[in-house]
C-alpha cells in the first residue's frame, strides 16, 4: 500500500493548515457562504439535513488498521460513534461540528489520511475493484495508476473549479468489472495491445444521476506513459467547454454527448497533440517507484483447498454458505479473499460503530497483514486471508455481525443514506432496504434467486446506484409524499446497461411484495443457467409488468 | 486607482483600466490612458492598436484564448476575466496563452478575484492579480503561497514530483 514520503506528509499539513485559515475567515465573516462552500466541499464538508456530513477520502478503497483505529477514534470523539462506508469507497461522519472539522483534519492527516476532493467540482477519488492485487488474471495491478492519478489530480490548479464533479475509476479485469468504469467521467480498463504494451481502454462520459448513461470508448489503446497527458487534455476539453449555465446538463457526459462521442474524441486529441511529449508525461522510473509501493505482502508458500477445509465445509453448513457466498479465490495457492458483510438486517447498509471499526482492524492485523479494503458495495474485505484460517476467522464474524453470508445476493442492497440523513433526498431509502431484507430472511430463497444486485437510491443523485441495479430503486417525491420508482435490467458491470422504469411508483409499505413478485417472474421463467438480467433480456420488461401492475 | 498584486506577493497600482465590452451598435471608446479592450475588438481594429504600449487586451471566460495566437507576443498584457470565481475556464485560458502560445508579458487575473484562489492562478501563468476590493489584500500574499509543495507541472514548474523524485 502506499506510504507518505516527506513531499506528501508536507503537502497535506500545508492543506490542513490551509482549511483551518479559511475556517476562521469563514466563521469570522471574512468568507461568504458562496465563496466558502467549494473550499469545505473541496475538504470533504457538506451542510446536511440535520448536521454537518464529512466525507473523508479512502484512496482507492484500501486502508490500513492504524488508520481505521483512528477513524474510531474520531468517530468517538467527535461525532456519535459511528460512520458509514459509502457507495464510492469512501467514508463518512454523520454529525461533526464546523469548527471541529480542522482538528479532525489534522488528526486523520497525522495517519496519512485527509478529506480532500470527497466532494465539489473537482476531481475525486479514483476508484477500482476491491480485489485489486489478490486475484488472478488481473493485466497488472490496477492501484499505482490510482495512486499516479491521485496525486496528478491532487489540488490540480486547472481543475479545481470544472463544471460539476468528475470520477475516475480503474479496472484491471477484462472478465469482470467490479469497478463500474463504465458509468463513471472516465472508465480506464486496463489492457495489453498486440505487442504487449500495457495501456488503457478510454471510456468517457458515463455516469448516473438525471441522465443515466454508458461511457462510449473514445480511445481504444492509450499506452501508459501517456496517462496522465492524455487525462489531462480530456479534462482541459471538458473544463472549457462543458456547459456551466445548467447544473443538470454540467457533467462530461452531456458534452460527450452533445460532440458526439467521435466529435469529443477529436477535441482531445488535438489537445492533446500539444502536450503529449509535455513534462506530465509520465517516466518508467516514475510508475515503478509507485508500483514498489503495491509489493506482495510475505506470503507463505502453502497449498490449495487442504482436506482440512474440505472437512470444515463438509460439517459445517453455515461455514460452507459462508465460503460459497464471502470468499473468493486468491491469486496466491492457500490464500483467500474474504468480505465482511455490513449488510447485516437492521442495521444500514454501510454504517459500522467505532468498536467495528476497531474490530476489523484487529482482524486485519490478525489474518490480513494489517490492511483492509472498502468495496463500493459497502462492504469490507480482507484480502490476503490463509485459508487454513478462514474457519477460526468465520467463527470470529459471526459474533460481531460481518459473516453474514448474502454476498451479491437479494439483501446485500447498495443503499445511499437517504432521507433519514441526506438534505437532497426525496424519500428514505434506509427503511426500505430494511424492509426487503426482512421479507427475504431465507437463505436458501436467497442461493436459489442467486447474484442479484438490488440498487437504493433516495433521489436523482443516484449516490445509491439505482440505475444499475438488476433491481433499481428511486425515491420520489408526489406530492409531499414519498414513493418509489422501479427500474429493472440495469447492470454496472462489462454489460453495463442503465435500468428501464418499470411503471408507476409505489408506496413504501407495498415495497417488498413488489420486489416479491418481480422475483417470482424470474424464478417461474428462468432457465437453469440464466442469471435475472439474462432473463429480463430475454423476455424484455413486459411480463414484469404484468404480474407486478395485475 | 487599483492596488493590484502580483505573483511575488508585492503590492502595485497601475492605471490600466478595464473598458467593457461596448453594447451592441456602440463603438469603442478608448479612453486617454492605458486600456485593456475586449480581445476580439482589438483584433478588429489591428491596424490603429498593433504596437500601442498603452492599450491590452481582455478575455472573457467563454472566449478562445486561439484567437490571439498569431499576436499575442506582441500585446503589453492580457487580462482574464473571472466572472464568478468558481467559473474555472480562466486557469485553461492562461495555461494556452503561457504553454501553448508563449506569451511572456504580464497575464492579469480580474473579475471576481478572491484569495483562496491565487495560488491556483500563480500556478497556470498569471503574474499580476486585480483582487476583489472587499478582499484583505495584507492576506495574499500568504494566500499566494500556502502550499510549498506541488504534485503537478505547470506554467509555474516543468518538474511534477514525480521527476523531482526521481532526481
Ligand atoms: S441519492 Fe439523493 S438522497 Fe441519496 S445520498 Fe445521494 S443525494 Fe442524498
Amino acid at each position: 500500500m502506499y506510504v507518505y514520503d516527506d513531499h506528501d506528509r508536507q503537502i497535506l499539513a500545508e492543506r490542513v493548515a490551509q482549511f483551518r485559515d479559511q475556517t476562521e475567515r469563514a466563521l469570522a465573516g471574512e468568507l461568504s457562504e458562496d465563496e466558502f462552500l467549494p473550499l469545505r466541499l473541496q475538504n470533504g464538508l457538506y451542510v446536511q439535513r440535520f448536521a454537518p456530513m464529512l466525507r473523508i477520502c479512502v484512496p482507492y478503497g484500501m486502508m490500513r488498521s492504524a488508520q481505521l483505529r483512528r477513524l474510531a477514534r474520531i468517530t468517538r470523539d467527535y461525532d456519535k460513534g459511528y460512520a458509514h462506508f459509502t457507495t464510492r469507497q469512501n467514508v463518512q461522519l454523520n454529525w461533526p461540528a464546523i469548527e471541529d472539522v480542522p482538528d479532525i483534519l489534522a488528526e486523520l492527516g497525522e495517519v496519512e489520511m485527509h478529506a480532500n476532493q470527497t466532494s465539489g467540482n473537482c476531481i475525486r477519488n479514483t476508484t477500482t475493484d476491491q480485489f485489486a492485487g489478490a486475484q488472478h488474471g488481473e493485466v497488472a495491478d490496477p492501484r499505482p495508476y490510482c495512486e499516479i492519478i491521485r496525486q496528478w489530480s491532487t489540488f490540480h490548479p486547472e481543475f479545481a473549479f470544472l463544471p460539476r464533479k468528475f470520477k475516475v475509476a480503474v479496472n484491471a479485469l477484462e472478465s469482470t468489472d467490479r469497478a463500474a468504469i463504465q458509468v463513471h467521467d472516465i472508465g480506464l480498463q486496463m489492457i495489453t495491445n498486440a505487442s504487449g504494451d500495457l495501456g488503457f481502454r478510454v471510456h468517457v462520459g458515463g455516469g448516473l444521476g438525471r441522465t443515466p448513461m454508458v461511457g462510449p470508448v473514445i480511445r481504444e489503446f492509450l499506452p501508459e506513459l501517456d496517462l496522465l497527458t492524455y487525462l489531462e487534455a480530456i479534462l482541459r476539453v471538458y473544463n472549457r467547454y462543458g456547459r456551466r449555465d445548467n447544473k443538470y446538463k454540467a457533467r462530461i457526459k452531456i458534452l460527450v454527448k452533445a460532440l458526439t462521442p467521435e466529435g469529443f474524441a477529436e477535441k482531445v486529441e488535438v489537445e492533446w497533440s500539444h502536450i503529449k511529449d509535455s513534462p506530465t508525461r509520465l517516466t518508467r522510473d516514475a510508475i515503478e517507484r509507485i508500483q514498489g509501493y503495491f509489493t506482495e505482502p510475505a506470503y507463505l508458500s502453502l497449498d490449495n483447498n487442504s482436506e482440512q477445509l474440505a472437512a470444515q465445509r463438509f460439517e459445517n453448513r453455515a461455514f460452507d454458505q459462508w465460503m460459497s457466498r464471502n470468499v473468493d479465490n486468491h491469486k496466491v495457492p492457500g490464500y483467500a479473499i474474504v468480505t465482511l458483510s455490513m449488510k447485516k438486517t437492521g442495521v444500514p447498509p454501510g454504517d459500522v460503530t467505532d468498536r467495528q471499526l476497531e474490530q476489523i482492524a484487529d482482524l486485519a492485523d490478525q489474518y490480513s497483514f494489517g490492511e483492509i479494503r472498502v468495496t463500493h458495495q459497502q462492504n469490507v474485505v480482507l484480502a490476503d486471508v490463509r485459508q487454513d484460517r478462514l474457519f477460526e476467522l468465520w467463527e470470529l464474524l459471526g459474533p460481531l455481525g460481518f459473516a453474514t453470508p448474502n454476498l451479491n445476493t437479494l439483501t446485500d442492497i447498495i443503499c445511499c443514506p437517504g432521507g433519514d440523513y441526506c438534505a437532497l433526498a426525496n424519500a428514505k431509502s434506509i427503511p426500505v432496504a430494511e424492509s426487503i431484507q426482512r421479507r427475504f430472511d431465507n437463505m436458501d430463497f436467497l442461493y436459489d434467486v442467486g447474484d442479484l444486485d438490488l440498487n437504493i437510491s433516495g433521489c436523482m443523485n443516484a449516490c445509491g446506484h439505482h440505475h444499475v441495479g438488476d433491481i433499481g430503486v428511486l425515491g420520489v417525491d408526489k406530492k409531499g409524499e414519498e414513493f418509489y420508482q422501479i427500474s429493472l435490467g440495469g447492470s454496472s458491470r462489462q454489460d453495463a446497461a442503465i435500468g428501464k422504469i418499470l411503471g408507476p411508483s409505489f408506496a413504501q409499505e407495498d415495497m417488498p411484495e413488489v420486489v416479491e413478485k418481480i422475483i417470482g417472474v424470474y424464478l417461474d421463467q428462468r432457465t437453469p443457467e440464466e442469471r435475472f438480467i439474462d432473463t429480463y433480456r430475454r423476455i424484455g420488461i413486459e411480463p414484469f409488468k404484468e404480474r407486478v401492475y395485475a | 486607482m487599483p492596488d493590484i498584486i502580483t505573483r511575488d506577493g508585492t503590492i502595485k497600482q497601475d492605471n490600466w483600466t478595464l473598458v467593457p465590452r461596448p453594447a451592441a451598435g456602440d463603438s469603442l471608446e478608448v479612453p486617454a490612458q492605458p486600456a485593456l479592450i475586449p480581445a476580439d475588438l482589438w483584433l478588429a481594429g489591428q491596424e490603429h492598436f498593433e504596437g500601442r504600449q498603452d492599450i491590452g487586451v481582455w478575455l472573457d471566460s467563454h472566449d478562445e484564448p486561439e484567437m490571439l495566437a498569431e499576436v499575442v507576443e506582441r500585446l503589453p498584457i492580457v487580462a482574464v476575466n473571472f466572472p464568478k470565481f468558481s467559473d474555472g475556464r480562466g486557469y485553461s485560458i492562461a495555461r494556452l496563452l503561457r504553454e501553448r502560445y508563449g506569451y511572456g508579458n504580464e497575464l492579469r487575473a480580474v473579475g471576481d478575484v478572491l484569495l483562496d484562489q491565487l495560488q491556483f492562478m500563480k500556478r497556470c501563468g498569471f503574474d499580476s492579480y486585480a483582487l476583489r476590493p472587499d478582499k484583505d489584500i495584507s492576506k495574499a500574499p500568504r494566500c499566494l503561497n500556502f502550499f510549498s509543495q506541488t504534485y503537478q507541472a505547470a506554467t509555474d514548474t516543468d518538474l511534477p514530483l514525480f521527476r523531482r523524485r526521481a532526481s
